[in-house]
């Protein structure tokens, strides 16, 4: 027996672990599983990672909390910002002494929407930090500079800002204070986006402490998407929608206007008192009748108002890549009627921005559906080749295409023989709404000058939002820059 | 100049990151010995590359003397590991060996960047652990009785982290450490013991309730100590070790549910899971407070891209706890996304092989031990990596071997050498076997000719 145990030991081993894999394998059903779930979940980290890296990280790196491309200041020369005609609106130059500084060439004209890159960043400057501080020069130039130990230049970003329309908006507001937004309803593109009062980003350093201290005219903040305005009757085309959706038509419509509406001690009177009679919706909006829209409004309600302000963005984000307030509409089922009555005529506590006003008017001119917005149209390394391209793209359809084409009729009606009749003679054509929106308590009530509208209604070209702080009423105005505009746009 | 090799360095290391995960996983597939030798080799040679061009790197950059004694310190230690391995355990993984040298090199090359002396702290734990953990696999193969000492565990568990409870220090919100050691890691391994030991031989359903209910205590112990990584650690190890040996799915469904109402209950309990939940959520609204880390991660991770920045040339020092609960974005920032999916793969190939080991065990106990501590290994990973990139929210943890943190080098080491223990016993039960079946054969046929 021994002798036999001492022969096997020096026997050559066989291998034969694997001929019991298929039994073993039922066995081991619940490691299998066990794995699967494992390498699924380690898959789905990859796939995120990825993910990520192509579609997410983009939000994080412009974030304006993002100071860690500033390291990337040390080794890039900042690009320049462009406008869409390939005017430079914002530029690295280097002083005497080899230090660098950012040249704006037209001063406080593009203060707000290109920004500023010193004591923090705004506007462009901040939005397109990452492209203006990455650089896509020829790489055997790259490595030249790194031998060199000279800097790279940073990427160029193309706006989609127009030189021309700024201009002719910021003449037109000329020292008022208040904001215009010119935006193309078909792309989402933004054309000019002023504000005033404004600073002048050549001399910000200097100028920081007088400007954040001073309230009265709170310069470095962008009114067109910051400032919160009492709408006025730009929100007619709100409560008209409303009433649209309630009766599916807006023909039928019938009211007797005197001037004035009294419901529950409360009187909502009439732009100095204008008896408008026998009127239908359509002449009601054109010649913006109070008495007519606060009777609509009541008996609307507050909750079928606000779904449908909502339905336009009240109270939601706007998909703006900028700093804004969004926009507020507070009635709701509770409301009682004195503010049902001062709210669908755009008073009460409603507040929206120039841009939101802007975003609504594309909304309609584009057949209900809104575009994204958008400031940069394309990225190009330093000697114009392209980098990257931002192609224009759908935020959601708002309304629907039916109800877009009822508003525009509505609003065409206000240009045609409305209170802003005054653009129907320019040799384009124009659908807007006036409003001129009270604000302060007591007897000296003064009011904000609105008009929102788009040119070329039968295939629209362009969105003009203009408001002017204690401008009077719309046509007074606001009517003539959204004209001046217009004017810049076709004959130009 | 030097910015040209570190441009360079980017793709090299990524290249290099790449060569060594595509091998790991040709590894498991190839079955013949001579070419799995020669594989393990060139796998070494790609360690030590990414090592030297990485400190070569880190050299240039920052220009300190110390590199270069770290450098020569890091090779030396993964030399003696690889040669004692291979004299006095012959029949090791060195697959598993070289992960764990890689996983290293890797924390401690990040680490050098971040601060080097925890490099160099960290670098003396991992050979002081590696040191103690080659006399594990000899534990293994001596200590029998292991498998009787169920409720020793269960006890010494529920106590060490009770004590952290009670007399531990606070630090980042989470009681964690007591005399500078963090204790939870080592229930990790005890735990998995006690797991094993009651339900190896007996999974019926009064066992399975007293393993919950255990399981339970730690749980709860680790969550009121806000712990919450490590509780979900416990938590699916012991659902996972429960699934298996019972091979009952309904225990796992349930249990999948009640975590999940669990995860509710808590959420609503306690404040300092609602604010993980927010930061995760709308990190950017919380900015200033809870929401800072995970941003500052995410804007690492963004910034990185596919390549990287390039070691010392991006900010990962802005993450609070870079180096041990973000080390990973620090990874993705300098090192790129391609290195860290790579090292995720890596990973994912270890995990897989130690279920493979627990697969060829035969002994049900130490089966079940290999699993549960592969289990643990790998869901920490996904709690680390997951909660860095903002897949899910975060639970404050490290990942094992590249994070800072002497407890969880030294029970990663020890838990590798425990598998290692099994892998080697697996080969000798094998040979028994095999001796056996012959003995038998060559009796028949002795009393054949008789």
């Amino acid at each position: 027996m021994r002798e036999s145990e001492k022969r096997l030991n020096r026997m050559p081993r066989k291998k034969s672990r694997r001929k019991k894999a298929s039994p073993v394998q039922f066995r081991n059903r619940p490691y299998a599983i066990v794995s699967y779930l494992f390498v699924g979940i380690f898959v789905s980290l990859i796939v995120w990672l990825v993910y990520f890296n192509l579609v997410r990280s983009e939000e994080f790196i412009n974030s304006p909390y993002n100071t860690r491309q500033d390291t990337f200041a040390d080794r890039v020369i900042r690009g320049s910002i462009l406008s869409s005609e390939g005017q430079v609106l914002a530029s690295t130059e280097t002083a005497d002494d080899g230090s660098e500084y950012r040249y704006y060439p037209y001063g406080s004209m593009f203060a707000h929407v290109v920004g500023y890159d010193s004591n923090g960043k705004s506007g462009l400057e901040s939005e397109a930090n990452f492209h203006l501080l990455s650089s896509h020069a020829f790489f055997l130039e790259q490595m030249k500079n790194e031998f060199q130990n000279a800097k790279n230049r940073g990427d160029n970003v193309v706006s989609t800002l127009s030189v021309k329309l700024q201009t002719a908006a910021y003449n037109a507001l000329g020292d008022r204070k208040g904001a215009v937004v010119v935006m193309e309803p078909s792309t989402g593109k933004i054309l000019a986006m002023v504000s005033r009062p404004d600073f002048d980003p050549n001399y910000l350093e200097e100028n920081w402490e007088y400007l954040i201290a001073d309230e009265e005219n709170s310069s470095l903040l962008n009114r067109a998407a910051q400032g919160q305005y009492p709408p006025g009757s730009v929100f007619k085309i709100i409560t008209a929608l409303d009433y649209l959706h309630k009766h599916k038509t807006v023909d039928g419509f019938s009211y007797n206007c005197q001037g004035e509406i009294t419901k529950q001690e409360h009187t909502i009177t009439d732009y100095d008192r204008t008896v408008h009679g026998e009127e239908d919706l359509r002449s009601a909006f054109a010649y913006s009748c109070n008495s007519a829209f606060a009777e609509i409004g009541v008996q609307l309600g507050g909750k079928s108002l606000r779904e449908t302000g909502e339905s336009l963005l009240f109270n939601k984000k706007l998909p703006l890549t900028m700093d804004y307030k969004p926009s507020v509409l507070s009635v709701d089922g509770k409301s009682g009627v004195p503010l049902m009555m001062q709210t669908s005529i755009g008073q009460g506590n409603t507040l929206v921005s120039p841009v939101h006003m802007a975003l609504i008017a594309c909304t309609i001119a584009n057949q209900g559906v809104l575009m994204k917005p958008y400031l940069i149209d394309r990225v190009e390394n330093y000697s114009g080749a392209r980098v990257k391209k931002y192609m224009p793209g759908i935020y959601r359809e708002l309304l629907s295409s039916s109800d877009a084409s009822t508003l525009a009729e509505l609003m065409e009606g206000v240009v045609s023989y409305g209170t802003a009749a005054s653009l129907g003679a320019n040799g384009y054509t124009v659908a807007g709404k006036t409003g001129s929106a009270e604000y302060g308590e007591g007897e000296i009530k003064d009011s904000h000058s609105w008009f929102v509208g788009y040119s070329n209604v039968e295939d629209p070209d362009i969105v003009v939002s203009v408001i002017i702080e204690g401008g009077g009423t719309g046509s007074e105005s606001a009517v003539p820059v959204a004209g001046s505009v217009f004017n810049s746009y076709y004959y130009e | 100049m030097v910015n040209v090799i570190v441009e360079l360095s980017k793709y090299l290391l990524a290249i290099l990151m790449i060569l060594y995960t595509l091998q790991c996983f040709q590894m498991v597939k190839k079955r013949d010995e001579h070419r799995q030798r020669a594989m393990l080799v060139k796998q070494l040679v790609v360690i030590v590359l990414f090592l030297s061009l990485s400190f070569l790197i880190l050299f240039l950059k920052s220009g300190e003397l110390r590199l270069v004694l770290l450098y020569g310190q890091v090779l030396m230690y993964i030399a003696a590991v690889e040669i004692l391995y291979r004299v006095f355990y012959k029949k090791a993984s060195m697959l598993l060996i070289n992960n764990m040298c890689m996983l290293i090199s890797t924390g401690l090359v990040i680490l050098c960047r971040l601060n080097m002396e925890k490099a160099q702290r960290q670098l003396m734990i991992v050979a002081a652990g590696s040191a103690l953990a080659l006399v594990v696999p000899v534990m293994i193969r001596k200590m029998s009785f292991l498998k009787k000492l169920t409720w020793i565990y269960a006890v010494l568990g529920v106590v060490m982290l009770a004590a952290v409870f009670v007399l531990g220090r606070t630090t980042f919100g989470a009681k964690l450490s007591l005399f500078g050691v963090q204790p939870s890691e080592f229930v990790k391994i005890i735990f998995v013991f006690f797991m094993a030991s009651l339900l190896w031989k007996n999974s019926s359903f009064p066992q399975v309730v007293r393993a919950t209910v255990i399981a339970g205590m730690h749980v709860l112990i680790l969550v009121m100590s806000r712990d919450l990584g490590s509780a979900l650690v416990f938590f699916i190890t012991y659902l996972v070790m429960v699934y298996v040996v019972t091979r009952n799915p309904i225990y796992f469904a349930g249990g999948m549910a009640g975590g999940a109402a669990a995860s509710v209950i808590a959420y609503f309990l306690f404040g300092h899971v609602q604010e993980r939940v927010t930061a995760w959520k709308r990190p950017f609204s919380v900015y200033e407070q809870e929401g800072y880390q995970i941003v500052q991660s995410m804007f690492a991770i963004g910034t990185g891209g596919w390549f990287g920045m390039g070691l010392y040339q991006g900010s990962p020092e802005s993450i609070p706890v870079a180096e041990e609960d973000f080390v990973f974005s620090a990874i993705c920032e300098e090192l790129g996304g391609i290195c860290a999916i790579c090292l995720i793969l890596i990973c994912m190939s270890f995990f897989l092989m130690i279920v493979n080991i627990s697969l060829q065990i035969k002994n049900p106990f130490y089966k079940l031990i290999a699993l549960g501590l592969g289990t643990e290994y790998a869901f920490q990973v996904f709690l680390h990596i997951g909660g860095a990139t903002k897949f899910i929210p975060m639970t404050g943890i490290t990942l094992p071997l590249v994070s800072y943190g002497g407890s969880s080098a030294l029970t990663t080491i020890i838990m590798l050498a425990i598998i290692q223990g099994l892998y080697i016993l697996r080969e000798d039960e094998d040979e028994e076997l095999e001796r056996i079946r012959e003995a038998l054969e060559q009796n028949a046929q002795e009393e054949i000719q008789a």
